[in-house]
């Protein structure tokens, strides 16, 4: 019988480990692709939240009418969507980094990069929602 | 040597704590305080779109000791996180990598992000002025 055909539990778990590490960080091309992504979102960056920044400072002590009224005008609303796009996709990349060097129990390093991949893009689900909410609603 | 008992990088034990590496660990301590931050700023978001009353309370609870100290404290991390990026931008094209370049570079990062944080307050507090 060959050692690959052998299905105890320790083969399983390890077998469930590299799937998620192969999944998440290994290999020199996802590497590049990540170093460039993450470049590429910060660049994007510089511009939307120092607009988003100077927006929502001259908010200040607004009401919520407002802020909708804000939000409701398509640009803003386009720019928004594009904006939050962008800083979670940037969050995610960044995170990931982190939890990379620091975590260094293997099945929680994929379960925690996968969940703050996964909350990322909720993240940004909810928010661009809630902007077409309120610009169908204006 | 299992897995387990292998030395891992970053190897943060045998480095002397310097100013250019604690700009380094504080790039990453930033931009975790600022993912945090979007939560909140979804869901302001999701308030202002579907709950008055909710967007009413968040509102008033920026206002407080404890909300200030939260905005202050994110648009501090905003903007040094901001401008360390593009100090990591240019290093990202291979330039001021010597050590004196780093320590300026470090120096005048840590300076640009104090007063653009300073400015940010001072424009809010004038435009609370004028309503």
């Amino acid at each position: 019988m060959g050692m690959g055909l052998s299905f105890d539990g320790k083969n399983l778990m390890h077998g469930f480990i590299n799937f998620f590490r192969f999944r998440s960080t290994t290999g020199a091309k996802h590497a590049t692709a990540h170093w460039w992504a993450q470049r590429v979102t910060a660049i994007l960056l510089i511009p939307l939240l120092l607009w988003f920044v100077a927006s929502i400072i001259s908010l200040v002590g607004a009401e919520q009418e407002d802020v909708r009224t804000w939000i409701g005008v398509p640009w803003v609303s386009i720019l928004l969507i594009f904006m939050f796009g962008v800083l979670f996709h940037h969050t995610q990349l960044g995170l990931q980094v982190v939890l990379e060097d620091y975590v260094h129990t293997a099945w929680l390093k994929s379960i925690s990069i996968i969940f703050v991949k996964t909350a990322a893009f909720v993240l940004f689900i909810a928010s661009s929602f809630a902007i077409l909410i309120i610009v169908f609603a204006e | 040597m299992t897995p387990g008992q292998r030395p891992l990088s970053p190897h943060l034990q045998v480095y002397k704590p310097e100013f250019t590496s604690a700009s380094s660990i504080f790039h990453r301590i930033t931009g975790v305080a600022l993912a945090a931050g979007t939560i909140l700023l979804v869901v302001w978001f999701v308030a202002a779109g579907v709950d008055g009353a909710a967007f009413n309370s968040m509102q008033s609870f920026w206002g407080t000791i404890i909300g200030q100290l939260l905005l202050g404290g994110w648009s501090f991390a905003f903007f040094y996180h901001l401008c360390n990026g593009i100090r990591h931008l240019f290093w990202s094209t291979g330039r001021g990598f010597d050590l004196s370049s780093a320590r300026n570079s470090a120096l005048i990062m840590l300076f640009a992000s104090l007063f653009l944080t300073g400015a940010a307050w001072v424009w809010g507090f004038l435009l609370m002025e004028k309503i």
